[in-house]
């Protein structure tokens, strides 16, 4: 096994998630575009944390980042489908193109 | 021989984002989005985070997809005509490969100094958690309770508002 391998695995999932942001029309499939992003910095991470050569502290620091981040990323889910729920009552609606009321 | 554990996971991962992207359906792309934590969690077993594997497999495989197809559920997303891509799909594609090339030319010319993994224990990690990490869990915690109480607060209907 070599680091190489998870950085590379863990840019092409980004790349996907930018292409999914990008490209996709649904807030919902945006959202899951955005978690597959988070994945791939939590795999960069855990592949940092494995070969790290600076002892065990190093190691459980990376594996505790990912804890966090994974914290996060439930709550920003829970408060973004929240908000799509909200959305969807008052515009029945949640497509991304068509949703414009903050441009002013 | 974890190489090729890793690269059964990696295809895993690659496939299931591929689909969550490219999906017609949107709980294919719910399911899509399943197996990518599937196959994330076992890359994170290859790159010897066991706790997080486990923590992966719970929290993705278990609540987050869950909540989407609930939502979807909620939301009866029934025209498929909008799962298809929008108009500037093409311009997203050549960003997601520019940056794709970005990313892969920097890792290959940096390459990677160490080869050998170090290893982990599960006690170590949670020591470390409650002891260095206390402060920050702490206040992750409490991050988490207010947002969940601020997606009630977002849903709930005011007694105002009709239907």
């Amino acid at each position: 096994m070599e680091l190489i391998y998870f950085q590379l695995l863990a840019a092409i999932l980004f790349c996907i998630g930018i292409y999914g942001v990008l490209a996709r029309r649904s807030a919902v499939l945006i959202l899951m575009s955005i978690e597959l992003m988070l994945n791939a910095v939590n795999i960069n991470l855990i592949g940092y944390a494995a070969f790290s050569s600076f002892g065990s502290a190093h190691r459980n620091l990376g594996q505790v980042l990912v804890i966090f981040i994974i914290t996060i990323a439930a709550a920003e889910l829970a408060l973004a489908m929240a908000i799509i729920l909200r959305l969807y009552r008052n515009k029945n609606n949640v497509n991304v193109d068509e949703l414009d009321i903050l441009k002013g | 021989m974890s190489v090729v554990f890793f690269a059964i996971a990696a295809i895993l991962v690659i496939s299931g984002g591929i689909g969550v992207v490219a999906a017609r359906n949107i709980v294919y792309a719910a399911l899509s989005l399943l197996v990518a934590m599937v196959g994330t969690a076992g890359v994170f077993l290859i790159g010897l985070a066991e706790f997080l594997a486990l923590v992966q497999l719970l929290i993705y495989g278990g609540a987050v997809v869950i909540v989407i197809l609930f939502s979807l559920m909620l939301t009866k997303i029934q025209d498929f005509e909008f799962l298809t891509a929008n108009k500037q799909w093409p311009i997203a594609l050549i960003v997601a490969i520019f940056l794709l090339g970005l990313l892969g030319i920097s890792i290959l010319v940096e390459g990677s100094a160490t080869t050998t993994m170090g290893s982990t224990n599960i006690s170590e990690l949670g020591l470390s958690l409650f002891s260095d990490w206390a402060i920050p869990f702490e206040l992750a915690s409490l991050v988490l309770l207010i947002a969940l109480i601020g997606a009630v607060v977002v849903v709930r209907r005011d007694n105002g508002e009709d239907k």
